[in-house]
């Protein structure tokens, strides 16, 4: 009997214990995300928030769904898998970027636990409203150029050349149609090699 | 209302069940895509590459990558014909000591390169997409991981900018934002591939030398690809897991 004697503060001590305890599963609760670890030790919700970031480009099927004309001439041309957006750059563009200061450690911290999702974002895309996006006519001279200059570091059967030997100046869409670049040979001018 | 034992006996556990799934929530998804039918990589065609920077450009574009930094970047190498380095000591062996250059990332191309013998290529590069990947092994805090469709992301919400994972890629495909202060990298553009489109790298690629692979789908020509090329990884030795695949890669890569 006598070792059970003064245990009383063993008692009070173990319940501050389980207490201390609760009062760590009650603040994990709320500091935990919510999808933490429902994946494994991330934050599964980020997936969706990733998966939600804004396009900027359309994608060659939206473009083909109107400018039929540009796909049957290219389906036959050298440039048939070439992608529209790889020449007129990317037509869904970003129409207001709303100004936010880089978040501190502090304003990190409470994103991390009550994230409140991307930033409302206004886009408008080519494809929904034609006039709302226009893409810029590409400057032959860079653009193709950029592709078909001429260096020994390119594979040796791409077709390049020496810009101011090829052409000397004038504009590439002079003699080649962009879409299906290869000329007939019947119409085959001067300078025209490969 | 009475219950019995027996019925309170198999209604507990059913209301467990029910609480846990409460708890855990379900992630946004786009719709028709489900993560577990998928597991993504790329293929990329040294032979096919002619160093023209779409896709850097295209990325910059498409992810607002801030300037000087790059989630994709290309390489062009010299490898020369003679074990000599451009110090002009003899070096064992001609692998070891290639010139690379890629200014600005090659965004907007690369100088003309005259014929002095040897062999040129690019080499474009990207977050490999590990399988087992060292940078988010690293994370202290969670911020980073592989999901379960094989993208190795970042939740920048949930970093800290500790650049433990910066220091961990061995491939250089990290960085911290400078703005945001926190890391980032190649999302595979997630928010494009979970819709069905390719990525703005591929979608902008002239030649076809990037190609999204889902390895996981059947169809998928990766598959062919895989078994009649000769195709390597960067660094093997380093058992990453690399997503990333190099068809007719020179030995002297790093």
């Amino acid at each position: 009997m006598g070792v059970f004697k003064d245990v009383g503060h063993l008692f009070r001590f173990a319940g501050l214990f389980v207490l201390a305890f609760l009062v760590f599963l009650v603040v994990r609760h709320f500091v935990v995300p919510k999808t933490f670890g429902q994946y494994g030790h991330y934050r599964a919700a980020a997936m969706g928030e990733i998966g939600a970031r804004p396009l900027k480009f359309a994608g060659h099927e939206s473009c083909e769904a109107c400018h039929t004309e540009v796909v049957d001439k290219k389906k036959n041309g050298k440039h048939a898998h070439v992608n529209c957006e790889a020449c007129h750059g990317a037509l869904i563009k970003q129409s207001a970027v709303p100004e936010k200061p880089p978040a501190n450690l502090y304003e990190r911290f409470v994103a991390a636990i009550a994230p409140t999702g991307p930033p409302e974002v206004a886009f408008v895309r080519h494809a929904d409203d034609p006039s709302s996006v226009v893409p810029e006519l590409p400057d032959t001279a860079v653009l193709c150029a950029r592709c078909h200059t001429a260096s020994a570091a390119k594979p040796k059967d791409f077709p390049q050349v020496v810009p101011v030997d090829h052409a000397n100046g004038v504009p590439c869409q002079t003699c080649h149609d962009p879409h299906s670049p290869a000329m007939d040979s019947s119409s085959q001018t001067a300078g025209g090699a490969k | 209302m009475n219950i019995t034992r027996r019925q309170m006996l198999i209604l507990l556990p059913a209301a467990a069940v029910a609480w846990k799934s409460v708890l855990a929530g379900t992630p946004e998804e786009s719709p028709n895509y489900k993560m577990s039918d998928h597991w993504w990589g790329m293929l990329i065609d040294i032979d096919k590459c002619i160093g023209c920077g779409n896709c850097v450009r295209a990325c910059q574009t498409e992810n607002d990558v801030p300037d000087g930094h790059f989630r994709t970047w290309v390489e062009r190498y010299h490898r020369s014909d003679w074990p000599m380095t451009k110090s002009g000591e003899i070096a064992n062996n001609p692998l070891i000591d290639p010139e690379v250059i890629s200014p600005d990332g090659g965004k907007e191309g690369f100088p003309v390169a005259t014929d002095e013998g040897g062999k040129y290529f690019f080499v474009p590069k990207m977050c490999n997409h590990c399988a087992d990947s060292p940078c988010t092994q690293v994370c202290p805090v969670g911020a980073t991981f592989i999901a379960p469709d094989g993208v190795v992301l970042v939740d920048q919400t949930y970093c800290l900018g500790c650049a433990y994972c910066v220091q961990a890629c061995p491939y250089g495909c990290r960085y911290i934002h400078p703005t945001k202060e926190v890391a980032d990298k190649c999302t595979l553009c997630y928010h494009r591939i979970t819709q069905g489109l390719t990525t703005a790298c591929c979608e902008a690629c002239p030649t076809g030398a990037r190609q999204l692979a889902d390895l996981k789908d059947p169809k998928d020509p990766i598959h062919e690809f895989l078994k009649t090329h000769s195709v390597q990884v960067l660094k093997p030795q380093m058992a990453t897991g690399a997503k990333l695949f190099y068809n007719d890669l020179d030995g002297s890569v790093r």
